[in-house]
């Protein structure tokens, strides 16, 4: 089970406004550790953003996606309160949903 | 997220904007283009992931007395974590010393918690394999002082004499190379290599510097409290490196953070 | 807490954690079935060339993008491990934005599938293995658009 994420979610004039941070390492695979073996490719494949349960953004990385990834989007509508959800799923079958609620 | 972050994003956007504008008449400055991609960069920072391990850690029954440390004293009274970074470090009575958060975390997790002093030290830094349970905690502690003004006092005459010891740090030259920590943070308009370093002698840059620390750097991957900042300072001028949390370190922390009062804390930071 | 609830609590641990996979793996599982979710597309995310990336993607011959696409990303990387990018267009229905960057060991960096009600632009940020194009692809109507913009990294310091 991954990391817990942060998600901050802001409607204004009628436009949400997403930001996340995932926690995750983002292995290449092509990093050699202390050890001098190379450090195995670990890193997020699929992102998936819901909103109220309608997918609102889908999107797939690679390895040269930062450590840590980090995303800002925006979705016409919105209300305080209601919640978006971020899920991600990692090249090792590892998984992690976390939901917010949107802010005015 | 509040709107003034919403905001920021677009100020940062229109910022870039400019930056292009600039760059085409060609008056823009390699300092300017990074501190371009500073603000690029600055939401969004992983620290907050360590001040969230922090706060649980800090919460959570630990050692061989299964205690919190809720009841940690950081110079505000027991339990209070809100602005006690701003005022560290200090003299605290029950130690008879001088502190900086880092070994006043240690003297908590092992009178609080009970842990073995060497079990904390003998790693105190994180590592790609391994997050540092202090580090961790004073990330936590640092934040809770987000905003609030830097006023660490020296009414104490041990808090006078930590002050002036680490000023005498700073300008000691040693070592292989003949460095001080003066060398590289005494003098205007000096770098290494694309970062301009700043000059402890202006109280602008002294208070920029210190206030950004501890910071999540970008480079490791990992966030970094202010003792391995000092210690990778004492690692490059080839000094030996100093022992974790040792009078030394707080000493010279206490230069450097008295430098600082009157800014408001802005940590934790985010570093290439 | 003796050792049995202990090993009972971890088993409950255990099954929440698959519980949570098969929801989540559920959740993907849907939505591939539906029209407009782009598969994890391996032959993209391992080309070594941009030509090879944008034909393993079917985008072979977007159409210049200066100006439908802006393109937003630092001048200098102060470090190549994270460089912010901002894919924006002011197309209509923009469908899909892809990031590149092609002196990347791997060039293709990311892809992202906006569902229509989702404003034209994303911030995400990238590593750079040295100075670069970063290119972005983006769909919209149907059809492809491409720009890129150099990066310069630097080295960094040593330490400080």
């Amino acid at each position: 089970m991954g990391n817990p994420m942060k998600i901050r979610a802001a409607v204004k004039e009628g436009v949400t406004e997403v930001k996340v941070l995932m926690q995750h390492n983002m292995e290449t695979g092509l990093r050699k550790g202390a050890d001098g073996n190379l450090i195995p490719a670990w890193f997020i494949t699929e992102v998936k953003a819901q909103y109220q349960g309608r997918t609102v953004l889908e999107a797939q990385f690679g390895q040269s996606v930062s450590k840590n990834p980090y995303l800002l989007f925006r979705f016409k509508g919105g209300a305080a309160g209601e919640k978006v959800s971020i899920s991600w799923v990692d090249n090792t079958g590892d998984s992690r949903t976390d939901e917010v609620a949107i802010t005015a | 997220m509040n709107i003034s972050n919403v905001s920021k994003v677009f100020l940062v956007l229109s910022l870039s904007t400019s930056y292009a504008a600039m760059a085409a008449e060609g008056d823009v400055s390699d300092s300017d283009r990074i501190a371009q991609y500073r603000e690029m960069i600055a939401d969004g920072n992983p620290a907050e992931f360590d001040e969230m391990a922090g706060e649980e850690l800090w919460k959570t029954p630990a050692g061989p007395k299964k205690a919190t440390l809720e009841k940690c004293n950081l110079g505000k009274g027991p339990g209070v974590v809100k602005g006690a970074y701003a005022a560290l470090p200090r003299y605290f009575k029950d130690t008879r010393k001088v502190q900086d958060l880092e070994s006043r975390l240690l003297t908590c997790m092992t009178t609080l918690q009970g842990i073995p002093e060497e079990q904390i030290t003998a790693k105190p830094f994180s590592s790609d394999q391994k997050k540092s349970d202090i580090s961790s905690l004073a990330t936590y502690v640092v934040g809770q002082s987000k905003g609030i003004k830097m006023a660490v006092s020296l009414k104490h005459p041990k808090e006078k004499e930590a002050y002036e010891i680490g000023q005498r740090i700073f300008y000691y030259r040693a070592g292989p190379y003949d460095f001080a920590c003066s060398t590289c943070h005494a003098t205007s308009d000096v770098r290494i290599r694309m970062q301009d370093l700043p000059n402890f002698n202006v109280q602008k840059d002294a208070q920029a510097a210190y206030t950004s620390w501890p910071a999540y750097r970008v480079s490791q991957g990992l966030t970094r409290s202010f003792q391995w900042r000092l210690n990778d300072c004492f690692r490059q001028q080839r000094f030996p490196e100093p022992k974790f949390a040792s009078e030394a370190t707080i000493a010279l922390t206490m230069f450097l953070a008295v430098n600082a009062n009157g800014a408001e804390y802005a940590g934790p930071g985010l570093k290439r | 807490m003796n050792m049995e609830t202990n090993l009972e609590r971890r088993k409950a641990l255990k099954t929440g954690a698959s519980f949570g996979l098969l929801a989540v793996l559920g959740a993907f599982g849907l939505l591939k079935s539906g029209a407009a979710m782009a598969e994890w597309n391996k032959a993209a995310f391992s080309s070594k060339t941009m030509e090879d990336a944008l034909s393993a993607m079917g985008m072979s011959s977007p159409e210049d993008g200066a100006a439908s696409i802006q393109l937003t990303v630092p001048e200098i990387a102060e470090n190549g491990a994270v460089v912010p990018v901002t894919v924006a267009s002011t197309l209509p229905n923009v469908e899909q934005i892809s990031i590149f960057v092609d002196k990347n060991p791997n060039v293709m960096a990311a892809n992202f599938v906006l569902p229509a009600g989702t404003e034209g632009m994303v911030t995400t940020r990238v590593k750079m293995g040295k100075t670069a194009n970063i290119v972005a692809v983006v769909k919209a109507d149907g059809k492809y658009y491409r720009t890129a913009k150099e990066v310069k990294v630097t080295a960094g310091g040593c330490g400080g």
